[in-house]
């Protein structure tokens, strides 16, 4: 599929509250592309709460619901019965929520809606921190990083979501970035025809809350995914497969680049770089990612 | 536009919601068409949707809204798309 292949549909509207160069709003155009105007959006607090501009008006042109932080996929789960007792079981529940409101707080409300086997899609757009609220850390947030609750550079690292998701055997499982769009149209049209609980994962950098400039927000995807730092994988039916570069990386077929090559471009790492340079929690990072890719080889290969 | 009378709040889609947020640009994005080899790159990374394709796969931007984030022209592999500094230097 190239680019050309895309449909038109367009459901965010010009002239909303993102912030220049937002990579939620390109995500959102991306998925909406692929589920069509028959869909239902719920959205708990995030900024995608907030993009959707100020009452009486609205940047988007689909039905959404907002609510509660901790409560998206139980939203979900509601509008989802609701359809289903209407007999419009062809319309798409999507729940889009952020890293935060998966990661942390609506993890319990999302493992249960993927238990109870709820007909739905739940989209996590992954900017590694709370940026509405003001760049917090978050589960998602990576070693090292800046934000304002980890000023000298958080001291843990990331969890793994999708692996978390995956063990409770749903259907589909994925991880995007939206500097791929095709990979990830593909992704959504693939979870649109499957029936029960759907994950898709997507990594978004924030210009903001990353430090860098915002015309790079697809540069700095790109780099996410040749550094390793990010893999782009689908889960279907509990066999895994890689994706792209991902699938070249993991085959050895390429090699991964240094990850300083991703984290020098941005403001949040920069303390690791001035005064001087901190080789050895550079070395921490990169050990980091090795030991992931050597175990998704063991795994999957 | 279809109104639905509910008790909750509920807001209806508009063009330019939160006004025209081409004021907040500082540099614009100036298309070469002679440079262009619609590929389309610019059309499908703009996060806000103001780079329109048309029906021959050309593209035009929509200045009332394009917030000037230089994305486009980042994308561009022929640098098709310049930023020009649109506001004075104070």
């Amino acid at each position: 599929m190239a680019i050309k292949d895309l449909p038109d549909t367009e459901c965010v509207i010009p002239g909303s509250a993102a912030c220049p160069g937002c990579p939620a709003t390109l995500g959102l155009r991306l998925v909406f592309k692929a589920l069509g105007k028959n869909s239902i959006m719920v959205v708990p607090a995030c900024c995608t709460a907030v993009i959707e501009s100020l009452y009486p008006n609205t940047s988007f042109d689909i039905p959404v619901m907002n609510i509660a932080f901790e409560a998206a996929a139980a939203g979900a789960s509601g509008v989802e019965a609701a359809l289903r007792q209407q007999g419009k079981g062809d319309t798409t529940v999507v729940a889009w929520a952020g890293d935060g409101g998966t990661y942390d707080i609506g993890i319990q409300a999302l493992s249960g809606a993927l238990e109870r086997n709820t007909n739905f899609i739940y989209i996590c757009y992954n900017n590694q921190i709370y940026s509405n609220t003001g760049i917090q850390r978050s589960g998602a947030t990576p070693y090292a990083a800046w934000t304002t609750t980890t000023v000298g550079g958080k001291t843990e690292f990331r969890k793994e979501m999708g692996e978390i998701i995956q063990a409770h055997h749903i259907p589909y499982v994925a991880q995007a970035c939206v500097a791929y769009p095709e990979d990830l149209y593909k992704k959504v049209k693939k979870a649109k025809s499957m029936k029960g609980p759907k994950y898709i994962e997507i990594l978004a950098p924030c210009p903001p809350g990353w430090r860098f400039g915002m015309e790079k927000t697809v540069e700095m995807g790109t780099l996410a995914v040749e550094t390793g730092a990010w893999a782009l994988y689908e889960y279907e039916n509990d066999k895994m497969s890689f994706n792209g570069k991902s699938k070249l990386i993991l085959e050895g077929k390429i090699k991964r680049k240094p990850v300083e090559e991703w984290i020098k471009y941005q403001g949040r790492f920069g303390h690791l770089f001035k005064p001087e340079k901190d080789v050895k929690r550079i070395k921490e990072i990169e050990d980091h990612i090795y030991q992931m890719w050597e175990r998704y080889r063991s795994c999957y290969l | 536009m279809k109104k639905y009378n509910v008790v909750t709040t509920i807001s209806y889609p508009k063009k330019g919601a939160m006004g025209k947020t081409g004021t907040w640009r500082v540099f614009k994005p100036i298309l070469d068409k002679a440079k262009c080899v619609k590929c389309l790159r610019c059309w499908i990374y703009c996060p806000e949707g103001t780079v329109t394709r048309n029906k021959d796969d050309t593209v035009s931007i929509d200045y009332d809204y394009c917030k000037g984030c230089g994305i486009c022209a980042n994308v561009c592999k022929v640098k098709a798309i310049t930023m020009e500094r649109e506001a004075k230097k104070k």
